[in-house]
């Protein structure tokens, strides 16, 4: 008999999130894992600034919150402290892949051993609804309201692409919540972004490819549409990253 | 090992700082303060310590965020340009209310200034240099066994108030050698159960946080640490008197400046004028009362800085404005001479104040 239950790494707290927001799917996916490996009591999460900001108030486990865009150099700072514990950031597209780039590319570069969970949802959602660094070309925003135009502010950053062509980083794989499919698949990477880090393997980062149906103006259903549309095109979904994998293919 | 070994400054602050129990470092280069990374890089491996490069001075501080929030002793040093990076992170520390031990060993500005001594981010490590309402304890050393020292000093009171202390140097203090005795420390466990060092599935979670947005609990928040800054002020007060049983004027200077004033003092009194000095030890909190008492007894203070004028304010603060403060400065890498110094001595004893 499956008895549907509530996380037990998830604080049994009402959650801020907009009405069909898949941030709360996505942090159902993290505790679900976190569960499931037994590794709550030794986990210490690392919240982002952002729509996430106050996740610190929803995972079980020892939290920080972070500087904008600082949550890898955190982490790093944790693991480094205490190795033998269970270190994740969450983050966004502004706070990883613009303002924290750097800190990024570099926990990735030094394979630190860490989870990153990278929400993708193209829009900064916090501060209602302007540019990220991962809108899509002529994408409406509230600071691009002609529709991003890129000779006047360039392309969207790649971070999946990007990071996985340092040889430093372990896992890098981008899947979306969309639908059930993509749900469970999702959760099949998260949960091997945290085992890779139990099996000291190293910096392991999972895009999750979301919907911000309050910033884009539609509806949760339409959202969700959109995004198999026009984000899952611009960011196909997989694996970019696998250094286990890749050695093992080597070796065969 | 209590025989005095010849050190750099910086080197000393580096040992000083692993026998205070630090065993995180992180860093990224600058000059004139490299030579306590590269200390940290030599020893840190070899006694089961972290040294980490950071990819900048925000990752660096960031990454000292994440050890302090973990319970753990951990620093980061660096100069002038690289502590207004690190800023952000001295804000969210102070938010947080975590411990941190931070060096500045600073260089002309502003800008990317030079790299020769100076002492003009007194108002940056006094008045905050971040944002929002937060102290850091200021230590100012003025020679290599207070490098050693007053690192360990900051360490344990980084702990005992939650704060992050800075050892506000310059790089006459980093680069110069001098013998140093450097003594076993008894270093004092601090009980930190707002650490996130995992629940062990044995308490409620525990979360290192800056972030409050109800207006009326962030207020309390600040009151509480305006509490806690008052037990300092109250408790660790450290500055040294020279000469000031019977002085007539005060030279107040620190670090490097104290050191080529006290050249000068020594020289006036030859002549006959009766000047002391108050050196603080530390820049926050301020020796306030004893410049207050002197402030009754003296005619005249003087400001010896490199810099264009910063702690001048604090003095005249601190005597409520009872008596002149003159300044008598060099800026920009330079350092002034005991001649000038003596000058200066010699033109407030005439009665001149400026």
């Amino acid at each position: 008999m499956v008895v549907f239950e509530k996380p037990k790494s998830l604080c049994d707290v009402p959650l801020h999130y907009c009405p069909g927001c898949t941030h709360g799917i996505i942090h159902r996916l993290v505790a679900e894992a976190i569960d499931e490996l037994g590794i709550e009591g030794r986990t210490v999460g690392v919240a982002p600034v952002g729509c996430a900001v106050m996740a610190y108030n929803y995972f079980n486990c020892d939290m920080v919150e972070a500087a904008h865009g600082r949550a890898p150099a955190v982490a790093t700072g944790i693991k480094r402290a205490d190795p033998e514990n269970i270190v994740f950031s969450y983050q966004g597209d502004g706070d990883l892949a613009s303002i924290g780039t750097a800190e990024t590319v570099h926990a990735a570069t030094r394979n630190e051993n860490i989870t990153v969970i990278f929400v993708n949802n193209a829009i900064y959602g916090m501060t209602g609804g302007q540019m990220a660094p991962t809108t899509l070309p002529g994408q409406v925003t509230q600071t691009s309201p002609y529709g991003r135009d890129v000779k006047h502010c360039g392309y969207p950053v790649k971070i999946s692409e990007m990071l996985s062509q340092l040889d430093g980083p372990e896992y890098i794989e981008r899947v979306a919540v969309n639908n059930v499919k993509n749900v469970r698949a999702a959760k099949k990477a998260i949960k091997k972004a945290f085992q890779n880090q139990i099996d000291g393997k190293g910096f392991s980062l999972i895009e999750v490819i979301s919907s911000c149906p309050t910033n884009w103006g539609l509806s949760p259903e339409k959202a969700l549409k959109w995004l198999e549309e026009n984000m899952i095109p611009y960011y196909p979904l997989g694996v970019y990253k696998d250094r286990t994998a890749e050695k093992e293919a080597a070796a065969q | 090992m209590s025989e005095k070994v010849l050190m750099k400054g910086n080197e000393a602050i580096a040992e000083a700082a692993i026998l205070a129990g630090c065993r995180h470092y992180f860093g990224y280069p600058i000059t004139p303060q490299t030579e306590i990374a590269a200390y940290m890089a030599k020893k840190m491996p070899k006694i089961g310590g972290c040294f980490l490069q950071a990819e900048s001075e925000i990752a660096a501080i960031n990454m000292v965020y994440g050890v302090a929030g973990a319970g753990k002793r951990v620093m980061t040093s660096s100069s002038s340009p690289g502590i207004s990076l690190k800023s952000e992170g001295l804000s969210y520390l102070a938010g947080s209310d975590l411990p941190a031990f931070v060096v500045n060993v600073q260089r002309g500005g502003p800008g990317l200034g030079g790299i020769q001594p100076s002492q003009s981010d007194y108002f940056q490590a006094t008045k905050g240099g971040g944002h929002g309402d937060y102290k850091m304890i200021v230590l100012a050393p003025a020679s290599v066994q207070e490098m050693a020292s007053l690192t360990v000093k900051g360490f344990d009171l980084a702990d005992k108030y939650r704060m992050t202390a800075m050892i506000l140097a310059d790089g006459t203090m980093g680069q110069m050698m001098e013998p140093v005795s450097l003594s076993a420390v008894d270093v004092k466990d601090y009980d930190k159960p707002w650490a996130v060092t995992g629940t062990k599935m044995q308490r409620k979670h525990n979360i290192v946080n800056s972030l409050s947005l109800v207006p009326e609990e962030l207020e309390q928040l600040n009151f509480a640490r305006f509490e806690r800054y008052k037990e300092v002020e109250a408790n660790e007060v450290m500055y040294e008197e020279y000469l000031m049983d019977d002085a007539e004027l005060c030279v107040v200077a620190f670090g490097i400046a104290a050191r080529v004033s006290k050249n000068a003092i020594n020289e006036a009194r030859k002549a006959g004028v009766k000047v002391g000095m108050i050196r603080p030890i530390t820049l926050w909190p301020f020796p306030k009362a004893p410049l207050l008492a002197a402030a009754d007894r003296v005619r005249q203070f003087i400001s010896v800085e490199l810099n264009m004028g910063q702690m001048v304010e604090d003095i005249e603060l601190a005597i409520r404005c009872k008596k002149p403060v003159t300044l008598c400065n060099r800026v920009g890498g330079m350092i002034p001479d005991p001649q000038q110094v003596l000058e200066a001595i010699l033109n407030a004893d005439k009665g001149g104040n400026a």
